[in-house]
């Protein structure tokens, strides 16, 4: 649109301007709309400055080393807090929760978009699409009733014939409030992003390849494996990395589930550990002024973390659109 | 299944008997349900031999069985390359029905425990002077705070987000454009609770107090790149013609945009605020920092502390005690039916006006 009416502006010279009377109202709709645009950028910023402010003030007067401190006592004369335990647990649940839901996304988006039914697939689509609707706090009741009790018996079973893998065995007894519940919790929860956006690779394609493949004799699965993993590999990627930035700013799932503690450990059965959002949720409570900037300068690591994975991910979902036109 | 056979035929010249290897047997169409019958029948018997508490564990051993059962006999009766391809198709049943059971599990939870509590007392009364272990109480303040707080969120959001959407679409070019589509995609990746920090700290700087309009500015961030991102694709999707037809007849541009290219697109973009409005609408983190939560009805979401429906489950959840667990399945009950409509009267609305793409 805009090209248009500036072509005709171009050649010098020539009276081929068009002489409305909406120049002024243009000037206003386009100052407001871009005035909008820069603004969502002015926030975006302004996040970025006041968390980084706020947080100053409080590393400035920590005590202990704000990286590697494994306590959180900002109230305490010194004060002492650390991210250490925090980073440790938001990283590994969400590596947890990729684990589990990735490979199921991945099997989904396929079912979806190769194996079942025209009609049928609209219809999981669209209840999978639900489950992206539901609010996390809700996950989080489901979590910590009825999830939680559920997963006793599997906890004891993975102690029980994968203790030796050290990361299954289960040291300390106790309801199954651990990093593993809290990770397969927030794979349910990202299932339906992960899975969304990869049917959408999927269902973009060629259908020459596919075709081609059958053609050769290929059953379905090495259709699947020959022509629609290849071309969707970036976008399941970048699928999963959006996933992950939801694991790790999730908040009232872990908050919910989790019986935290300032210990990292490895034997991620054991009830204990914590993640940045959840450790926000529960300390703010009972957290003074200088508690307060402490918290956000943990939740500076954490939009920063998130800043990163997602730009990631967008970056290879902006590079994959350059070059697929070609493949229309 | 039947080209393999075919290629492999041709090469045969004589029509003498067939040879044994040549010709493949095939399963029966209703095999894989076979499988999937006797998978159950192990997992569960297996299950119940050695006693193991866990239903969970009782499905995940039959979808094992399933997978095995399908593949070694599939192998045995066709051929390895069919056997693979069984295998692919068992595994992806298998995660779909995987995906399943959490949701119904959820949904269904939700609605037995939750219609216990629900009743007319109960949307109709607050939690004022109603301590935790009482059966009693209601959510009529946290119905208020939410309905005033997104309502609030929406009216910032929805203007902004869609001058966004009208800039990238029809005058983004360059720079300027390129940094806003991509700031706008990270934004939709902020964790709810950095937006409540944010906020939290611009009240710490300006000595501002909790209130409702607090909590609604943290969820217009969040609610902002959802409708820009929705409302850009429905403009997107209006066909050039129509634009190029107005600007023809000498309508300025932004008399185009406003009469022709928006209403076009309205179905989609009331949609995507909705479906805007649905994801904030459960959002808990930046209710727990920002507007504090509170026992009793306030109408006024400038001042005072509030409550909303999500920060509600969140208290009861915490005071831990069967009428408070009552309390927070009925609430989230209200507050699941709620999105649930919002989405399902947003995609009526968007299937009822769906722009005619391309024609």
């Amino acid at each position: 649109m805009a090209s248009t009416t500036q072509q005709i502006q171009t050649p010098p010279g020539r009276r081929f301007r068009p002489r409305s009377t909406g120049r002024a109202g243009d000037r206003i709709f386009l100052g407001l709309s871009r005035g909008s645009g820069i603004l969502l950028l002015v926030i975006m910023a302004s996040i970025a400055v006041f968390l980084s402010y706020r947080a100053a003030i409080a590393i400035s007067k920590d005590e202990g080393n704000f990286l590697t401190t494994f306590d959180w006592n900002p109230a305490g004369d010194p004060p002492v807090f650390g991210i250490a335990v925090l980073l440790f647990g938001t990283v590994v649940s969400s590596v947890i929760a990729m684990v589990i839901a990735v490979p199921v996304a991945v099997g989904i988006a396929l079912f979806i978009s190769h194996y079942a039914p025209r009609k049928l697939a609209g219809a999981i689509a669209y209840v999978i699409d639900l489950l992206a609707a539901v609010p996390s706090i809700v996950y989080g009741i489901w979590g910590a009733l009825v999830l939680v009790p559920y997963l006793e018996g599997l906890n004891l079973w993975l102690d029980q014939f994968f203790g030796w893998t050290y990361v299954f065995e289960k040291t300390e007894i106790g309801v199954a409030r651990s990093l593993f519940t809290v990770g397969i919790l927030l794979a349910v929860m990202i299932l339906p992003i992960v899975t969304s956006v990869s049917r959408e690779v999927f269902l973009q394609v060629p259908r020459m390849n596919e075709e081609a493949a059958l053609a050769l004799g290929a059953t379905r699965w090495e259709v699947i494996r020959l022509s629609v993993l290849p071309f969707g590999r970036s976008g399941v990627i970048s699928a999963s990395m959006l996933g992950l930035g939801r694991a790790l700013g999730e908040t009232m799932a872990v908050a919910t589930v989790l019986s935290p503690n300032f210990l990292i450990s490895l034997h991620v059965l054991n009830p204990g550990g914590g993640t940045f959002a959840q450790n926000i949720a529960a300390k703010f409570g009972e957290a003074d002024a200088f508690g307060r900037d402490a918290l956000i300068a943990s939740g500076l690591v954490l939009f920063v973390l998130t800043l990163l994975v997602n730009g990631a991910a967008r970056l290879i979902i902006a590079r994959r659109k350059e070059y697929s036109g070609a493949n229309a | 299944m039947s080209h393999a056979t075919t290629v492999r035929d041709i090469p045969t010249p004589a029509p003498a008997a067939p040879k044994p290897g040549l010709s493949s047997r095939s399963l029966p169409r209703l095999a894989p349900l076979g499988f999937a019958v006797a998978a159950i029948v192990l997992g569960v018997g297996l299950g119940l031999a050695a006693g193991w508490q866990s239903r969970v564990q009782w499905g995940l051993i039959s979808a094992l069985f399933f997978l095995v059962i399908s593949y070694v006999t599939t192998s045995v009766v066709e051929n390895r390359r069919q056997a693979r391809d069984r295998l692919a198709t068992s595994l992806v049943w298998v995660c779909f029905l995987l995906a399943v059971v959490p949701l119904a599990s959820l949904l269904w939870t939700t609605v037995s425990r939750g219609s216990e509590r629900l009743d007319g007392y109960f949307l109709t009364h607050s939690m004022a002077g109603v301590l935790g272990p009482e059966a009693s109480g209601g959510v009529y303040h946290a119905l208020i705070g939410t309905l005033e707080q997104v309502g609030i969120a929406t009216l910032i959001s929805a203007p902004l987000g869609l001058l966004t959407a009208v800039y990238l679409v029809e005058y983004g070019k360059g720079a300027l454009a390129r940094a806003v589509t991509f700031f706008v995609d990270v934004m939709t990746g902020i964790p709810s609770i950095v937006a409540g920090l944010f906020i939290l700290s611009i009240m710490l700087i300006a000595g501002l107090e909790p209130s409702g309009l607090m909590g609604a500015l943290a969820l217009s961030i969040l609610m902002i790149p959802v409708v820009v991102r929705s409302t850009e694709e429905m403009l997107k999707l209006v066909p050039n013609e129509l634009r190029e037809a107005s600007l023809a007849l000498g309508i300025p541009k932004w008399r185009t945009i406003l009469k022709v290219v928006l209403p076009t697109a309205i179905g989609g973009i009331a949609t995507g605020v909705m479906l805007a409005v649905a994801r904030i609408a459960g959002e808990t983190a930046p209710i727990i920092l920002l507007v504090f939560g509170s026992q009793l009805i306030n109408t006024n979401p400038f001042e005072g502390a509030q409550s909303s429906l999500p920060f509600y489950i969140y208290e009861q959840y915490k005071i831990g005690e069967a009428a408070s667990y009552d309390r927070a399945w009925a609430a989230a009950l209200v507050l699941i039916a709620f999105v649930m409509i919002l989405n399902l009267v947003a995609r009526g609305i968007a299937r009822w006006k769906a722009p005619k793409a391309g024609r």
